[in-house]
């Protein structure tokens, strides 16, 4: 015993430290505090809440002697006369699509209900999903019904029909004609679309003088511009993660987004498992996990996962990019010949060991750390990986090719090929665009796809030269600020409402195809662009398909058309990797590159991980742990120095243009820089959207759409309250999410274990429960988990969870079954980072359970704890006395019953809660009976594997198993049996079937002991 | 300060008389009778009541609103489940328990002392259980469902879990309001019985005569009225103790640190007679000043009860230093940080006021010349009540607000509706004891006869 207290005071004693909240412990905090009620005093101003209370008296008194008038339905209902031949009332279809998310691409099974789709997987036969996806595609089923997509075609705000807009572009088509389209002009996204590109092709065929441009917020522009000049041509890095052992990541969050996420996830999290030790022991070789280098600004989910972090400004990047190159030996390339060399005090302070002051990191790079890795580099060639972030500038770019193709990584780790989206190089861009509007050039533009009024940098006022076009047509989901400019909107049909197709980001083609009649007559932009030829009213599948008959003529069409559609994949459409070689005069550009500057801050732009550009404003879906708003995150030292605090308001000025923000205070920044995310403060959105955050486009400039210096920060005085998950960082020293170096698990396998006493299983008044069948469980590797949120949101679509919105989630009450708990450790300049899914744990002696005064939760035979809604009547004591906090209460009406489309929406195998009830996971026991039904009707057992929850099918990272726990030979047994797994608060003896296996970091033995 | 009469010479352990001198048994009946029997209420008792009432209306609205939205309008969230509902239910239940101690205990106990004070005491325990009452029903997410929790059968075959503590708290609460409003009206019979008689209004006369169930005063029904009444005080005295044992059970059989803890029953039994002569004293000083009831409730009785105040704040300051010693002892770190996060965290100041008000104040009553000052005595029951609301919040609010994983802690803020609810209550409660004094002797007529001197020198005491 006393040698297992000493291995956990081993592994615990590290300085934890509370939220920096209460670290700080300044006077506006202390104010928060002793501010005692300060809830209270809003429901009295707030003039919606007096409002809504009056009508609510009113129509309680008026529905009081109404209740037995309720009329039957007034439409007339017609039941199938024939029925659809594989239509099986109760049964679920599922059909292979895509969703398509700017210059990326997720194929994906749909599961269809009764003709409606309720929730999206990804497509387990593709190899960019393998099964699972992000967020943004789960969020996508919301997108569909979202109840403010906008409805009708509209000229200048009145509803027109399609036809007086056909015959508008017939006229001005005509015109057009004349002048062979010189007026003429096209502006898109990202096409993945072959069908769509081929379509725009003809359409400039025909119109010769017309021009296509081509406009992302959130774009890969610098990294094809560093492809330039590294080869001299256009290409596109893929990566193959699984072989790398070595990775080092110059700002590119890989695992957190971008097109090709889902399979960098799956392959990097491959990389992370270890063998038993057991069998490192016996001869077989060590465990082979990679290991993660990361040099950012702003803690990215990839950061989180590094085994070594460097906090640096991301303007700083290029200068630490150039030095490893330089150390690397890339021929051509030396370091900038003003960075001092550095002392080794300076390598422990880059390496954040406490007490070391960091600031002199920042004026360059410790020598040490920079032969470190560039030795842990070259030791694996071949097997190594150097990435750029999509934010950093061209030269960059070429430096990470250049040292891939030193250390020879082209090839193996990383292959080449030509970009998926066919904008690239054929189309022009918005800035070209917006000088021929601004001379007058342009007379009929037609935007199909995205918002760029909104998005468009703070430099090109889009909206005023749209009123010089004579004739502008939009395309769109929403009514947005784009469709408010324009003088035609047409509702753009959704991608599960649409026939099309789309190329992923290995190049392969997936058929899109419509999972239910466009609910609003949305139109695609195939059916959009037919208006332009001489039948106008050509069927988007009469297009999608003629295209790919032309692709695959011959007598077996209609057979592999259907093959294409079933397998969501047309067969050889994946791209050829390109031979590519290293221009001699590439480093050149990087000769540019400064050394670090001084002390003025930087100001850092990223895609929001939830609107991405502000496209899913209106998704509440998408929530991270600061919810309904962004915020301008620094690092503690600067909040400091700048003397503000988080929740602060200032305004951002960069050369004049003015926003203003509320500050964030977000631990392992990198000083001296502020990063907002884009998307948010729109001001033309639906319900959902309004009012929330502050439109960090105004002060973007097309120059600097990612990194721009000289930010000035004005404090403001004034305080905005912001909507967190989770106000507290700190493990407070308690083993909750438990973690060890490689090194020391190969040493001492049973760490995780040994971190606390659990005690004996009989230690409980009641009969233990016998189980005669299955026995569910779940594991959890934390390990593998990058703390993505795919599963929360997935698990939120499975099982009808509602969306609470801002006021509540300040109030505590967001709903999520399924939450990733997120801790940092250590010194706050340069925290560790960890995660932690935690859904219910299902206790085997529930505390639940037996605090329940109605036995609204009970065990079921199979050791599940059942959420009886029908029977609940909301005393709270269950959550009260759950030690996990994994029960969500129903404090108020949320779920949607008024909606029409949020209706349809419903999985109609998991009950919809009303207001009063106890919720939560249930180990998605909908499915659990889905998959015994069926296997008793064949008359077999239930397969290991069969039964997947909604967080596991979804997880890139497969970082959750469930299954049969009473079958040893199972996937989650042995996960269990692992010496990594380790219960959650296991002493408390409420013996959890979710277990977690502990995470472990791979740090380079090189570096001191310390901090990485 | 008030003096007291003390006939010169009087030895140094000189107790004064219950009643002061010169009272009859007529006197007597015609002082008690008459606020009830008299013309027509004074100014004040309709102010008072007006504003009671208007707070009645409050709650009303605010249980309108709370059924027409559900339980989110309170500050209640998702660590912090329970709020303002689960901290009054526990301070009102409290409260209800001097009365019941004073009426049984003191009564089994032959304490002469507690007949001025019982009637209004046993009052006080019925609305202060009626109020609490409301507590458990509305704050259930679908408090139209609440019999569920009650055992009775049904087509379902369901019974409500019995292992549950809050299934305990229907059969405790609910056996301590019917023994409680048993008790009163038996208690009440015979001056029901003298209103009856004094009556000169005919409706009053019939409504004090049903009520009085054909009371004649004869032998045979004194005989019956004291077996009666000795035999609900022995009901009532296990109850006493029971109802804020299961109470506390409420907290204890959680697992929650600040909850999960033994010393809970004792502790929260003192807790509760504390709050409860808080209360008594808080009622009876205005009461006795109003209607110059100083003759009756004596000075003598003021004291005694301080002093009852004072020892249960000291049983309930072991407990509270008991609870730091155990979190200390145990060395299990949930608890420690449990009880370090009430001195220091984020609810501190609730801790150390709660302190200052039930471990601090109470000291004064030391003082004899504190004990008998009767706006001190006041001022400290306000105090010790408002300390005795803290205790709860303490144990609700700081416990659940910061558990086991500190992703999920969370702070908690009461809205406008947890104060009005709250506010409604205390309302509801004086309203009720305004009707009380205007309709039904406030002190025990008959009881108080017998404790004349009068009453000894005929050989006749009661109880």
């Amino acid at each position: 015993m006393s040698e297992a207290r000493r291995a956990s005071q081993r592994f615990t004693e590290r300085r934890a430290w509370r939220s920096l909240e209460d670290l700080a412990d300044n006077p506006q905090f202390q104010e928060i505090l002793q501010r005692e009620f300060p809830a209270q005093a809003s429901e009295w101003d707030d003039p919606t809440g007096r409002r809504r209370f009056l009508q609510l008296m009113g129509a309680s008194l008026a529905f009081a002697g109404m209740t037995a008038c309720t009329k039957p339905f007034g439409e007339k209902i017609v039941p199938y006369v024939k029925q659809p031949e594989d239509l099986i009332p109760g049964k679920p279809l599922f059909y292979a699509s895509a969703i398509r998310l700017a210059a990326g691409t997720l194929p994906v099974l749909v599961t269809s209900t009764m003709g409606r789709p309720i929730k999206i997987e990804g497509n387990p036969d593709h190899p960019e999903s393998l099964g699972a996806t992000d967020v943004f595609t789960q969020a996508a089923l919301l997108g569909l019904y979202d109840p403010d997509r906008s409805k009708t075609v509209t000229n200048l705000g009145g509803i027109r029909p399609y036809s007086d807009l056909l015959g508008v572009i017939h006229e001005a088509a005509d015109a057009q004609r004349v002048a062979r389209g010189a007026g003429l002009r096209l502006l898109t996204g990202a096409v993945t679309s072959p069908t769509l590109a081929w379509q725009i092709a003809e359409l400039l065929r025909r119109f010769p003088l017309a021009k296509w441009h081509r406009y992302e917020a959130v774009d890969d522009g610098n990294a094809r511009a560093g492809a330039l000049q590294a080869f001299g041509e256009v290409v596109e890095a893929r990566l193959h993660l699984e072989k790398a052992d070595v990775i080092l990541s110059l700002d590119a969050d890989f695992l957190g987004g971008g097109p090709g996420q889902v399979r960098h996830v799956r392959d990097f999290a491959r990389r992370r498992r270890v063998s038993q030790p057991g069998e490192a022991a016996a001869g077989r070789p060590a465990p082979a996990m990679n290991r993660l280098y990361v040099a950012e600004s702003m803690p990215s989910l990839t950061g989180a996962m590094a085994d070594h972090r460097f906090s640096l400004r991301s303007g700083d990047i290029a200068a630490f990019a150039k030095a490893v190159a330089s150390a690397v030996g890339v021929p051509g390339v030396s370091r900038s010949a003003d960075v001092p060399p550095l002392a080794e005090a300076d390598l422990a302070s880059t390496l954040g060991v406490p007490g070391v002051n960091r600031r002199a990191s920042v004026e360059g790079f410790s020598e040490t750390a920079l032969a470190a890795i560039a030795r842990d580099l070259r030791a694996h060639p071949r097997r190594g990986l150097v990435l750029a972030g999509a934010g950093q500038p061209p030269p960059v770019h070429a430096l990470a090719h250049a040292m891939n193709q030193t250390l020879g990584n082209a090839g193996q780790t990383v292959t080449y090929q030509l970009p998926a989206d066919a904008g690239v190089g054929a189309a022009e861009t918005l800035a070209d665009l917006a000088n021929d509007m601004g001379a007058g050039r342009v007379q009929l533009l037609v935007i199909m796809g995205g918002n760029p009024v909104f998005t468009a940098p703070a430099d090109i006022n889009l909206g005023d030269l749209l009123s010089k076009v004579g004739l502008t047509i939009h395309l769109g989901l929403h009514d947005d600020e784009t469709a408010a400019h324009c003088h035609w909107h047409v509702p753009e049909a959704h991608d599960l409402e649409s026939w099309s197709d789309a190329r992923s980001a290995d190049g392969s083609v997936t058929l899109l195809q419509p999972l239910i009649a466009p609910l609003y007559n949305g139109k695609t932009a195939h059916e959009l662009l037919a208006a332009f030829t001489e039948s106008p009213l050509r069927s988007g599948a009469e297009i999608v398909k003629e295209f790919w008959a032309r692709q695959m003529p011959g007598p077996g069409f209609e057979r592999n058309w259907e093959r294409a559609l079933h397998d969501g994949l047309v067969a050889g459409t994946q791209f050829q990797s390109r031979e590519v070689r290293l221009q001699p005069g590439f480093s050149q550009e990087s000769e540019a590159i400064a050394a670090p500057g001084d002390g003025d801050l930087e100001l850092v732009f990223k895609p929001d991980a939830s609107l991405y550009d502000g496209r899913f404003a209106n998704n509440g879906w998408l929530l991270t742990k600061l919810t309904w708003d962004n915020a301008a995150l620094v690092s503690p030292a600067t909040a400091k120095k700048l003397g503000l605090a988080a929740e602060d308001l200032v305004v951002l000025n960069l050369g004049g243009r003015r926003v203003r923000a509320p500050l964030w205070v977000l631990p392992g920044h990198a000083d001296d820089s502020v990063t907002v995310h884009l998307g948010y403060g729109r001001k033309r959105v639906g319900s959902v959207g309004r009012r929330s955050g502050f439109d960090a486009y105004a002060v973007r400039l097309s120059s600097s759409p990612w990194i721009a210096r000289g930010l000035r920060i004005e404090p403001t005085g004034k305080r905005y309250r912001l909507a967190v998950t989770q106000d507290h960082g700190s493990m407070e020293g308690r083993p909750l999410v438990r973690h060890a170096k490689l090194s020391q698990y190969l040493e001492h396998p049973d760490f995780a274990r040994e971190m606390e006493e659990v005690p004996a299983s009989d230690l409980s008044l009641y009969p233990p429960v016998k189980y005669a069948g299955h026995a569910w469980g779940m594991a959890i590797d934390l390990n593998a988990c990058i703390g993505c949120n795919a599963c929360t949101v997935a698990c939120q679509a499975e099982n009808n969870i509602p969306i609470v919105g801002k006021e509540q989630v300040i109030r505590n009450r967001e709903m999520h079954w399924i939450r990733v708990d997120r801790y940092f450790e250590g010194d706050p300049e340069t925290p560790e980072i960890y995660h932690q899914p935690v859904p219910c744990m299902q206790c085997e002696d529930a505390p639940c359970e037996q605090v329940c005064p109605v036995a609204a939760t009970a065990h079921s035979s199979e050791g599940l704890n059942d959420m009886v809604y029908n029977r609940c009547v909301g005393t709270r004591y269950c959550a009260n006395n759950c030690p996990y906090k994994v029960r969500r209460f129903n404090f108020l009406q949320y779920s949607d019953y008024a909606s029409p489309t949020a209706r349809l929406l419903f999985n109609p195998n998991v009950t919809v809660r009303t207001r009063g009830v106890m919720e939560k996971c249930t180990y998605c026991v909908q499915r659990i009976n889905a998959v015994r039904n069926t296997t008793e009707v064949e008359g077999r057992p239930i397969r290991d594997g069969e039964i997947q929850t909604a967080c596991q099918q979804v997880c890139p990272a497969e970082a959750i198993v469930f299954g049969d726990l009473s079958d040893p030979a199972s996937r989650v047994s042995r996960l269990k049996a692992e010496p990594r797994n380790y219960a959650l608060l296991g002493n408390l003896n409420t013996r959890p079937r979710t277990t977690y296996l502990a995470s472990l970091k791979n740090p380079n033995p090189e570096f001191p002991e310390g901090k990485a | 300060m008030e003096t007291e009469p003390r006939p010169a010479g009087a030895p140094q352990n000189f107790e004064p008389p219950l009643v002061a001198p010169g009272y009859s048994f007529a006197t007597v009946t015609d002082k008690i009778g008459s606020i009830v029997l008299g013309r027509g209420a004074p100014m004040g008792w309709w102010i008072g009541f007006g504003i009671s009432f208007a707070l009645v209306m409050g709650l009303m609205l605010s249980i309108a609103y709370l059924l027409a939205r559900g339980v989110g309008i309170w500050g209640v969230n998702a660590p912090v489940g329970w709020g303002f509902a689960i901290i009054n239910f526990v301070w009102w239940i409290g409260i209800g328990h001097a009365g019941t101690l004073i009426s049984a205990i003191l009564l089994l106990l032959r304490q002469g002392w507690r007949t001025s004070i019982n009637r209004f005491a046993e009052a006080m325990t019925l609305f202060a259980v009626a109020c609490a009452g409301i507590f458990p029903l509305i704050h259930m997410g679908r408090p139209w469902l609440a019999y569920w929790l009650t055992p009775y059968p049904n087509t379902m075959g369901l019974w409500p879990n019995f292992r549950s503590p809050l299934v305990w708290d229907v059969f405790a609460v609910s056996t301590y309001a019917i023994v409680s409003a048993l008790f009163w009206f038996v208690g009440l019979i015979p001056d029901l019985a003298t209103l009856r008689d004094r009556a000169k209004n005919r409706s009053a006369r019939i409504a004090y005569g049903m009520l009085a169930m054909g009371w004649r005063g004869s032998a045979a029904h004194w005989h019956r009225y004291e077996v009666a009444s000795l035999l609900l005080a022995g009901l009532a005295t296990p109850l006493v103790v029971s109802v804020h044992t299961v109470v506390s059970f409420d907290f204890t059989i959680g697992i929650i640190p600040g909850w999960h803890a033994t010393i809970f029953p004792p502790y929260f039994v003192a807790g509760a007679i504390y709050a409860g002569f808080a209360m008594v004293l808080l009622i009876a000083i205005p009461l006795r000043a109003v209607y110059g009831l100083q003759d009756f409730i004596t000075l003598r009785h003021l004291r005694n009860m301080a002093k009852v105040l004072l020892a249960t704040s000291m049983i309930v300051c072991y407990g509270y230093l008991m609870e730091a010693f155990f979190a200390w002892y145990s060395g299990n770190p949930y608890e420690q940080s449990m009880i370090l996060n009430r001195m220091t965290g984020p609810y501190g100041w609730a801790y150390w006021s709660l302190l200052a008000c039930n471990l601090v104040t109470p000291q004064l009553l030391w003082f004899g010349r504190v004990r008998s000052c009767v706006p001190m005595l006041f001022v400290i029951s306000l105090i010790v009540s408002m300390g005795m609301w803290l205790e709860r919040f303490v144990i609700v609010v700081t416990s659940l607000s910061r558990d086991f994983l500190p992703s999920s802690w969370g702070m908690y803020y009461p809205t406008f509706w947890d104060w009005s609810t709250f506010l409604g209550t205390l309302g509801l409660f004086v309203m009720l004891l305004f009707l009380f004094i205007r309709f039904l002797p406030m002190i025990s007529i008959f009881e108080m006869r017998a404790i004349l001197p009068e009453a000894e020198v005929e050989g006749h005491v009661h109880s």
